[in-house]
């Protein structure tokens, strides 16, 4: 569906992508995973063409990722933010209508389809009319997936959606995410620094650092045979304390 | 709904604009900004109105050159101005050695000079009779005596080579106290005793009321001048019955009738219009019905001109800024040079940009609105500026990545977010024209400033609140307004701030 082709891109000195090469498979959740500045937000960016690659090459179901064909290309991926990046001046409704609307649906149709990803994404109907402001950090990102998903895109890019969301709440989400990507199946791509939540969602784990690619496969086989003694660490600094705590005992 | 009022409300400003409108085959008097001058050209103006033509007096336009410049290039028709001005000033590098050199020189500007009309207008030195009596001053050449008085003369009597300049080599005068104040105001310092001598005209009203000792020329210096009509050579010849009505001001008006029409404006607070009424009644047996305009009318006058001015300009303003704030904040480096340009404009002073109006594009409404236009841009430009480029990047990101070309972004996310800045310096550009405006008075706009200056000519605090007071309250209306239009332009997501 996705692939990179020895990508890379630099901000100014630094290197956030370093030759890259990978392969999203269809309908599955991939999770890119890693310290912070290790390139995994920079790949998201460079899918929805926020970002131009240095080098390389990256294709979408086959062909190549070019400006031109960029605004199309969009209409086919939903992207999600940490903060929801809603529209501040937009209720909850028209922030999920906007694209809708510029493509000329019929206001049926809009309304048709955001009630079903409301109930999709277990979002009170009647809360759509309110402005961002008067809505929860829970409730912005189950709007901006709403918004992600007017369009009924193949690709989701979900860039820390859960990031600056406190636990509980965090928790509710993941297993409605879950749910929703199950239900979906949609090929879903993820950046988390999150350990545990990349394990609870991802069918790939993707392990970045320093703008390179360490190790990909599923949560197993990092934590059966990890690649390196940096795989180990991060693994090992990630282990719950608690879980420590019980081994200790 | 409320925006589609506001932009009505903002197109029948413009159609105010249409009180500027002068009949194309109306005669323009014109006439300087001095009390006499405007005496001089309602005289002007009722006579060729009782022979049924159109007129219009385009009062107190400003200073000799000013004036004299409108009439070459046609914007007046005709206006009353003074043999040694003329000669002294206007074609000072020709020296012209007597009236037909003179009467030459303007016919090669196509004008033509009236005979006199009976009485002069000479400049003179004035003190306070108590000071002069006690200093012993009688005679000009009797200054040389106290280099420490304080001089303050007319700025146009401190310019002109007929005025200071060449006084003061002439009869070698030491005094280095001089400044050029606002006439009127040189009268006012002489009451209070801040100022020991001024420039007079001997037909000032305020000679016999400040009590004033007028000093003898005894070296000769001033010219005479004499009061003529100066008007185009066309003109006359395309209406030859109005203009011989005109010509019997000729040799009709003597010195003590003069001061007597400017004391009555000056001391008594006539109108003008009404002085000259009475005079022609009297003296030609022409009955003029003198318009004497009410306070509500005259300020229904001023009130439709100034919003004329400010609305045309402001809107312009807003036609053309928006967009260049627009492309500022998109182009950065193309940004800075519009920020600089229009940042540049903004530090002349209104009042420098008012004149500089004045050789490209005349006198009146037309070149106000243009220095009022430019004054707007700057914080409008830089509104729009900052208001798009302060938008936090992840919703500009956010739009893009939703497949919304640039077009829609623009329309649907970057502007709406930037409505509350760039209405702010649409805001702040009407505050500043509004005050600004008044200054169009000064080449003959009209609006509120116009019975600003005319109260400091006539030292009528009455007639200064006239202008004052209402471009005051207007600055106050249009805040509101804007306040209001705000309620209907910016978006209820944006102002909402608690949730519910």
């Amino acid at each position: 569906m996705l692939e990179l082709n020895q990508v890379s891109k630099n901000y100014s000195d630094v290197c956030a992508l370093e030759r890259c090469d990978l392969s999203i498979a269809s309908g599955q959740t991939t999770v890119l995973i890693g310290p912070s500045g290790c390139g995994k937000s920079t790949i998201l960016r460079l899918i929805i063409g926020l970002q131009m690659p240095d080098e390389g090459s990256i294709r979408f179901g086959g062909q190549p990722l070019e400006p031109a064909r960029l605004p199309d290309l969009r209409q086919r991926m939903g992207y999600v933010i940490q903060d929801g990046g809603l529209f501040p001046h937009l209720s909850a409704r028209d922030n999920a209508a906007l694209m809708a609307r510029h493509l000329g649906w019929s206001d049926e149709r809009i309304t048709t389809r955001i009630n079903e990803l409301a109930e999709l994404t277990h979002f009170p109907t009647d809360a759509l009319d309110r402005y961002p402001l008067q809505l929860s950090g829970g409730q912005k990102q189950r709007v901006s997936l709403i918004r992600a998903l007017m369009l009924d895109p193949e690709v989701l890019l979900l860039d820390e959606p859960l990031g600056a969301l406190d636990p509980m709440i965090r928790r509710d989400l993941q297993a409605d995410l879950r749910e929703i990507f199950t239900s979906l199946g949609k090929t879903v791509l993820m950046v988390t620094h999150d350990l545990g939540e990349a394990a609870f969602f991802g069918d790939t784990i993707v392990l970045l650092r320093d703008g390179r690619i360490v190790q990909q496969g599923a949560m197993k086989q990092l934590l059966r045979e990890p690649a390196d003694n940096f795989v180990r660490r991060f693994i090992q600094a990630q282990r719950s304390p608690l879980e420590a705590m019980e081994t200790l005992r | 709904m409320n925006r589609r009022i506001a932009i009505s409300f903002l197109c029948g400003l413009l159609l105010a604009g249409n009180c500027f409108a002068v009949d194309d085959r109306a005669i323009i008097v014109g006439s300087k900004n001095f009390t006499e001058g405007i005496v001089l050209g309602e005289l002007i103006r009722a006579i060729a109105a009782s022979t049924g033509a159109a007129v219009v007096h385009r009062q107190a336009l400003g200073g000799t050159r000013l004036v004299f410049n409108a009439l070459v290039s046609g914007e007046i028709d005709i206006y009353a101005e003074y043999t040694g001005t003329l000669t002294h000033e206007i074609f000072a590098q020709n020296n012209p050695a007597s009236n037909a050199a003179l009467r030459e020189l303007l016919a090669e500007s196509g004008l033509v000079m009236s005979e006199p009309l009976g009485f002069r207008d000479n400049f003179a030195l004035g003190m306070r009779e108590p000071i002069a009596e006690r200093l012993k001053i009688r005679r000009i050449s009797d200054l040389r005596a106290h280099p420490e008085l304080v001089f303050r003369f007319g700025t146009e009597f401190t310019e002109r080579g007929d005025g200071w300049p060449g006084l003061r080599l002439h009869y070698g005068l030491p005094q280095q106290d001089v400044l050029g104040v606002e006439h009127d105001l040189a009268y006012r310092g002489l009451a209070a005793g801040d100022v020991d001598l001024t420039d007079l005209y001997t037909t000032d009203a305020e000679i016999a009321y400040y009590s004033l000792r007028t000093l003898e020329d005894d070296l000769g210096y001033f010219p005479p001048y004499e009061a003529i009509l100066l008007y185009r050579a066309e003109l006359a010849q395309e209406r030859p019955d109005v203009f011989a009505a005109i010509l019997s001001m000729q040799g009709l008006i003597d010195e003590e009738q003069m001061i007597a029409m400017n004391s009555r404006v000056k001391l008594d607070g006539m109108q003008e219009a009404l002085v000259a009424a009475d005079f022609l009644n009297e003296n030609l047996g022409i009955e003029v019905v003198a318009k004497s305009s009410s306070r509500i009318e005259r300020f229904w006058r001023y009130t439709q001109q100034h919003i004329a001015l400010v609305a045309i300009s402001l809107f312009a303003a807003i036609l053309i800024a928006v967009p260049l704030g627009i492309a500022a904040a998109r182009w950065r480096r193309l940004g800075h040079i519009i920020l600089g340009v229009v940042g540049i404009a903004q530090t002349i002073p209104a009042l420098a940009l008012l004149v500089f109006m004045i050789p490209l594009f005349g006198i009146g409404a037309g070149p106000a609105v243009i220095a009022l236009f430019i004054y707007s841009l700057l914080p409008i430009v830089r509104n729009t500026y900052t208001g798009l480029t302060t938008i936090p990047t992840q919703l500009l990101e956010s739009a893009e990545a939703l497949g919304l070309p640039a077009g829609a972004r623009l329309r649907l996310v970057e502007a709406p977010l930037a409505a509350v800045s760039i209405l702010g310096g649409i805001k702040t550009a009407a505050v500043i024209n509004i005050g600004a405006a008044t200054l169009g008075a000064l080449i003959g706009a009209g609006g509120y400033g116009q019975p600003i200056l005319a109260g400091i000519r006539l030292d009528d605090v009455g007639l200064i609140l006239e202008g004052a007071v209402p471009a005051a309250g207007l600055a106050i209306v249009v805040q509101l307004l804007f306040e209001w239009t705000e309620r209907a332009i910016v978006p209820r997501g944006l102002r909402v701030s608690t949730r519910s």
